[in-house]
């Protein structure tokens, strides 16, 4: 026994023919937040799905905790939470009554359902709702009762797909917050679009792209191409490309709108200061020196470009 | 689990008013026919001169309400038995059972079992309302218990087929037209073959197996065909739902 809470095992599905998820392994530790990632269609809910039961995979298999999926589904999936992409709410119960139900099917102990109701609740800041009918609940708050009803059996692995879409940023902070908050004690998989939100909540990250794998490791490794690897400088006179580029540790400078200079640094450099005192001395008229911003954004469509150019070539 | 099932479906009709109302209505059609029945009582029975035509008062009214009964439900049922799986796939509430640890079987059984509780609340309503009868005449407790089990098959059959045209779609409106449709066909079968007692055919009819328990016999053929209905919609819904997480 290893003490992985989740091994995905060569995941395939195919949908006639065409693979929907293709060769999909990872494992999953205690204790770790996974972030999902990929662009729209790129087979993360198909994986959640399999990885959840609710789908079965043409080929691969899925362990949680040890326990396969396919050959012990009831026990297995007693470990899952899984909130899906659509909230598979009940609009006419009360949140109460909902999260009853749900506790019941999770096989919660008869005399344990009030308390568990009551600390899911708690959790994600429902206590106020407890009487109101889920279909008056805003948005927000119904994304809410779907983690809550995820998380009420206290599972091992919790899975939630695009928790935090089409919600206003403060409830996005707030449901951010508690994914961390969760990912402490189990093991959470939440898959989304947005970059930033994988950097905020997950120490693991994954790409997926057209059902493929295409990047797998840790967060810091993202990071760390975000934060040292581009700056975005701002100059009010234009120097020359070529005077920024003799600068020491700067690799490359590409010119950017609005007055600004792209200048990627050397690996393992820090050439700021360098440039700060060299526009000073210059008289550039330095107004911004800032890490840029995008570079995310350019890991995410590299990784997944890089992809679809190798299998042209190939 | 299949009766966590079960009472969530329960819930969830008395959540919404559609359960009442239709309780309500249903209510209301038996206990008038229950009443118009007793009325009628002594006119027809005067009027009955030799004693061969006279029968109890438990058959008169009883077949009355049964009658009724069998008939109105073509109705009801579909109405009731629509929204068990198709609402739940247009309202994308599926996962939440499949992911829970339940076999299908398990979630299968539990709407059937819920639903065909919700309508036994009907046949117990109607066996007390007839034996109430007892209060001043010597009723037939016997025609009243035969009728009952013929009931509730009968309705226990009807929806495990409306269980199984909900599961097919994500449209409650279409299920319940199909539903009805197949039930309706189900239930006049035999008069279409009603000149060849041996028709196969006809066996396949409803009518044909409620009449026995509609006399107040208990024959186990009946109960036979009834509860091979309803296992063979059970399954064949089992299936279709087993497609779902197969066939994605």
């Amino acid at each position: 026994m290893n003490n992985f809470t989740v091994e995905a095992i060569e995941l395939t599905r195919l949908y006639g023919g065409r693979a929907a998820v293709s060769d999909v392994s990872f494992n999953l530790a205690k204790g770790q937040v996974l972030g999902f990632l990929g662009p729209n269609g790129a087979g993360k809910s198909t994986t959640m799905k399999m990885l959840t039961g609710n789908l079965a995979p043409s080929l691969g298999s899925v362990k949680i905790c040890g326990i396969d999926m396919m050959e012990d589904p009831k026990e297995a999936k007693k470990l899952i939470g899984y909130l899906p992409e659509m909230r598979p709410l009940y609009k006419e119960f009360t949140v109460d009554e909902y999260l009853t139900v749900a506790a019941r099917l999770h096989n919660v102990d008869r005399k344990q359902i009030k308390k568990a109701v009551e600390i899911a609740k708690e959790r994600c800041g429902l206590g106020h709702m407890s009487k109101r009918l889920i279909e008056n609940l805003s948005n927000g708050y119904q994304q809410r009762v779907g983690i809550a009803q995820a998380i009420i059996h206290n599972p091992m692995v919790v899975i939630l797909d695009e928790p935090t879409v089409g919600l206003d940023p403060v409830q996005i902070r707030d449901i951010r917050a508690l994914i961390k908050e969760i990912g402490q004690e189990h093991s959470v998989i939440v898959s989304t679009h947005i970059l930033p939100e994988v950097e905020m909540v997950c120490d693991h990250v994954q790409i997926i792209d057209q059902g493929k794998l295409v990047f797998n490791g840790d967060i810091d490794v993202l990071k760390r191409q975000r934060m040292g690897n581009k700056l975005l400088v701002g100059f009010n006179k234009m120097p020359e490309l070529a005077d920024v580029a003799k600068i020491k540790g700067v690799a490359d400078v590409e010119l950017a709108e609005n007055n600004m200079m792209r200048i990627r640094i050397a690996e393992g450099a820090e050439p700021h200061e360098a440039i700060v005192k060299a526009a000073v001395k210059n008289g550039w008229g330095l107004y911004q020196i800032a890490p840029d911003q995008t570079s995310l954004e350019d890991v995410f469509i590299q990784l997944t470009y890089q992809d679809g150019a190798q299998e042209k070539a190939a | 689990m299949i009766l966590s099932i079960a009472g969530k479906e329960l819930k969830s009709m008395f959540a919404s008013p559609m359960g009442w109302i239709i309780l309500a209505l249903l209510m209301f059609a038996f206990g008038t026919y229950y009443l118009n029945g007793v009325n009628n009582y002594f006119e027809v029975m005067s009027g009955a001169i030799r004693p061969a035509e006279r029968y109890g008062v438990t058959q008169f009214v009883g077949q009355n309400v049964y009658g009724l009964a069998s008939f109105i439900m073509l109705f009801a049922v579909p109405l009731l038995s629509m929204r068990l799986i198709s609402e739940e796939r247009r309202n994308q509430t599926l996962p939440f059972l499949f992911s829970a640890p339940l076999s299908i079987i398990e979630i299968v059984v539990g709407k059937f079992v819920g639903l065909v509780t919700f309508l036994s609340i009907l046949i117990i309503y109607i066996a007390v309302m007839l034996s109430t009868l007892n209060l001043w005449s010597e009723i037939d407790f016997g025609y009243i218990l035969a009728n009952s089990i013929g009931l509730f098959l009968l309705l226990a059959s009807f929806s495990a087929l409306g269980l199984y045209f909900s599961s097919l779609t994500s449209q409650p409106v279409v299920a319940a037209i199909f539903s009805f449709i197949a039930l309706f066909v189900l239930m006049i079968l035999d008069r279409f073959f009603a000149g060849d007692p041996s028709s196969t055919m006809a066996q396949l009819s409803f009518m044909k197996h409620f009449q026995s328990f509609a006399a107040g016999l208990v024959d186990t053929a009946d109960i036979v065909y009834f509860l091979l209905f309803i296992l063979t919609f059970l399954i064949l819904t089992i299936r279709r739902l087993d497609a779902d997480r197969l066939r994605g």
